[in-house]
């Protein structure tokens, strides 16, 4: 479904991915890990079509297009959702009214008819059971004044509602306690139906734990430098960083 | 809430949609000013002598007077004699039922979607349409007559109660008071006339439509609001003009009179066409707009948004001479394009204990000025005075300036007085986190703005909360490039 090829990217002239490699299949879970500043928000942000983020050389198609040609809602609509590293805060706007926006968006590049307040109450309804979300988050301004935690539940409640074909979620996991981070994996895990994609960005093993992906990847200096079995994870959590990257380090200098 | 998408989507790439000219015969005085068209005026209106008398010593001040420069806005300087100063539509005003309505009139209403049956038997509002200078209709005035509550056209005010309009006509604005309430004062051609008696609650929403009509005719309304002891009343005022091609001028007068433990509540939502997108055209609005809280106890809240207007110089403002009472000023100020606005209030404290609370918004986009001018004074026998102003200033865009003039007059130690003040941005964040929900720039922008000005929002009743909604949103398009 993603079939991202020598993707270079930069940011203020300055190149952050150099030639990355990028396969997801429908149904598969991804996690990528990797230092500090290696380009895993970049990739993210360079697939949700951020502005700043200039795409130098490369493809990225999307169900058989051209990815880097869509403006980014209408990425957005065509089923790729980013759960933010840092959510936005929208002051004034409730969330219920920003989600229902949203929704029926999506809907009408689908052609279906927009959901009214009745039946949009009653899908949101469902939705909060799913990560636990207390009631009176949705009358609250967009993410302004949640707790690090809230903003990150508050991320995968909208995805739940966005219902994408590929979810890109960002350190999702930072700042969650320790039930917290049991709801928000349970939360993706009801999401997991064979057919929707996942690409979970984590430092942390122990999320792995609960989101079980098909692979893990390491992104260092802006490149997928190694892939494995969902125990590779666990040798990272164990071992570092280092081994990867005086590899990678050492080849580059022979 | 429901509302916001629906509004969105009908908005998007509309032009400015109430821009028709409605073929309604008019009755015209001949151009220009002299007390030859303040006595033909007064003769139309068939005037007794003591209005006649005032309107021509409002003139001859006005002769003395000097257009006043020291707002933050520029534009041509205006003809006076190039004006007409009073057109009515020809259809007789004293109908018994809206059958009666003059076809043109009543479709123009209905572009304006406010057809009177809807609005008589949905909401719960009472309509005072003016078309140009005469008043057309009023509604519900029966079941309001039967409270004491009267609800009319100044004209007919002025004909059924003169001693009420003789005595509040003038009490908070006199006729002196600047350059265009003079003219107002000498020339002012119809409006709306509201008084609620002792003890009532006015139990609906009055509401008035103001359009400008005839080309070249210059719009002067006068509005006298009284409430009188323990009384409550909640006012509506909304307008919508047609594109012209020429400057018009509007410069009208509004006077509160609130006494003890009275409340007034005044809303507007105001659209003048602002101009195209390079400031052609478009509506010079020159407002003087004040209340007075007389008695102990009252209360004056102005709740205003702006959109519309090539040039807005308008000042709501609430004099609390009443120990105890309480001045409210809200306000979303919108400028695009070309639009200039220099707007703000003016709290006036006098009594004990009086408090007043200022929150402005003001958003700026295109190539457009918006300032906040804003006044607080506390006399020295306003004991425990207390003010809170909140001023915020929004830009879309860098090319378009957003300026605080706040001036503080403070004269005694008891009181205190508080005022906050921010700037900002509408982010590139926000904007891409809507977008990557799949809301398109635009309708992010309504969105976030919107928002922003919720506070102010939430103090308009319902209906003209949506529509205020509207109008941002159609008077943002295109301000983010
Ligand atoms: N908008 C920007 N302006 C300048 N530099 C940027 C910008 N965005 C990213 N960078 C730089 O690009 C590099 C990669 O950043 P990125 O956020 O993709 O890293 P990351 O892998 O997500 O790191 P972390 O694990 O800390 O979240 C960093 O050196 C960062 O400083
Ligand atoms: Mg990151």
């Amino acid at each position: 479904m993603l079939s991202i090829k020598d993707l270079v990217a930069s940011v203020e002239e300055k190149q952050i991915l150099k030639g990355l490699n990028f396969e997801v299949k429908p149904g598969e879970v991804h996690a990528i890990m990797g230092p500090n500043g290696s380009g895993k928000s970049t990739l993210a942000s360079v697939l949700a079509g951020r502005e700043e983020y200039e795409v130098n050389s490369g493809s990225v198609t999307f169900n058989g297009e051209d990815l880097l040609e869509m403006s980014p809602e209408d990425r957005a609509r065509a089923g790729i959702f980013l759960a933010f590293q840092y959510p936005v805060e929208i002051p004034g706007v409730s969330n219920a009214n920003f989600l229902k926006t949203a929704v029926n968006e999506v809907r009408k590049s689908k052609g279906l008819e927009p959901l009214d307040s009745k039946q949009f109450l009653k899908v949101m309804q469902e939705k909060m059971k799913l990560v636990e979300m207390d009631k009176t988050m949705t009358q609250r301004s967009v993410n302004e004044g949640f707790s690090g935690g809230e903003k990150k539940r508050n991320e995968i409640f909208q995805m739940a509602m966005l219902e994408p074909s590929l979810a890109i979620l960002d350190e999702t996991d930072s700042g969650l306690d320790i039930d917290a981070l049991r709801i928000v994996s349970n939360g993706v895990n009801a999401l997991r139906d064979g057919k929707r994609s996942f690409i979970v960005i984590t430092h942390y093993q122990r999320l792995l734990d609960y989101i079980v992906p098909d692979h893990v990847h390491v992104l260092y200096k802006g490149r997928i430098v190694k892939s494995g079995p969902k125990e590779l994870a666990l040798e990272l959590e164990e071992k570092g960083y280092d081994w990867i990257k005086e590899e990678v380090d050492s080849s580059v200098n022979a | 809430m429901s509302e916001d998408l629906k509004i969105l989507d009908e908005v998007t790439n509309s032009e400015y949609k109430w821009g028709f000219v409605s073929n309604i015969e008019s009755d015209n005085a001949p151009k220009g000013l002299s007390e030859d068209i303040v006595r033909f005026i007064s003769a139309k209106k068939n005037e007794p002598e003591w209005l006649l008398e005032y309107r021509l010593k409002a003139y001859r001040h006005w002769l003395t007077l000097t257009e006043p420069t020291w707002p933050n806005v520029t534009y041509p300087k205006i003809d006076f004699q190039d004006i007409i100063y009073y057109s009515a539509p020809k259809a007789k005003p004293t109908l018994n039922s809206l059958d009666e309505l003059d076809p043109e009139i009543k479709s123009t209403f209905d572009k304006l979607g406010i057809s009177l049956e809807e609005q008589k038997r949905l909401a719960n509002v009472a309509v005072d349409a003016v078309i140009d200078s005469v008043s057309v209709k009023t509604t519900f005035r029966e079941s309001l007559g039967e409270l004491g509550i009267i609800f009319s056209s100044f004209s007919e005010a002025v004909q059924e109660h003169p001693e009420l309009v003789k005595k509040y006509l003038g009490s908070v604005v006199p006729y002196t008071d600047n350059f265009y309430a003079s003219l107002n004062a000498a020339v002012f051609s119809d409006g709306s006339f509201c008084y609620i008696p002792k003890g009532v609650r006015c139990p609906m929403e009055l509401s008035t439509y103001f359009r400008i009509n005839s080309a070249g005719t210059g719009q002067f309304e006068r509005t006298l609001i009284v409430a009188d002891e323990g009384a409550y009343v909640s006012y509506l005022e909304g307008c919508t003009a047609p594109m012209r091609d020429e400057n018009q001028l509007h410069a009208a007068v509004v006077e509160i009179v609130s006494h003890e433990e009275a409340t007034v509540k005044y809303s507007t939502v105001q659209n003048w066409y602002p101009g195209d997108k390079d400031g052609k055209g478009g509506i010079f609005n020159f407002v003087t707009k004040r209340g007075i809280c007389l008695g102990n106890k009252s209360k004056i809240s102005w709740t205003q948004v702006e959109t519309g207007s090539a040039v807005t110089w308008k000042y709501p403002s609430v004099i609390l001479k009443g120990d105890n009472s309480v001045g409210e000023f809200y306000s979303v100020a919108v400028t695009n394009n070309m639009q200039q606005a220099d707007t703000g209030t003016k709290m006036i404290h006098l009594g004990k204990n009086t408090s007043s609370t200022i929150i402005s918004k003001g958003i700026s986009g295109g190539r457009s000025q918006n300032s906040y001018r804003g006044l607080v004074k506390i006399a020295k026998g306003a004991v425990n005075a207390r003010n809170f102003s909140q001023c915020d200033s929004l830009l879309l865009g860098d090319q378009c300036g957003a300026h605080t003039f706040p001036y503080l007059e403070v004269n005694n130690k008891s009181s205190k007085v508080e005022h906050e003040a921010t700037t900002s941005k509408v982010g590139e964040d926000q904007i891409f986190y809507c977008n990557q929900r799949g809301i398109s720039t635009e309708d992010a922008v309504g969105l976030i703005v919107n928002g922003y000005c919720k506070e102010v929002f939430n103090q308009l009743p319902m209906e003209f909360a949506v529509e205020a909604q509207k109008l941002l949103a159609i008077s943002l398009e295109g301000s983010v490039g």
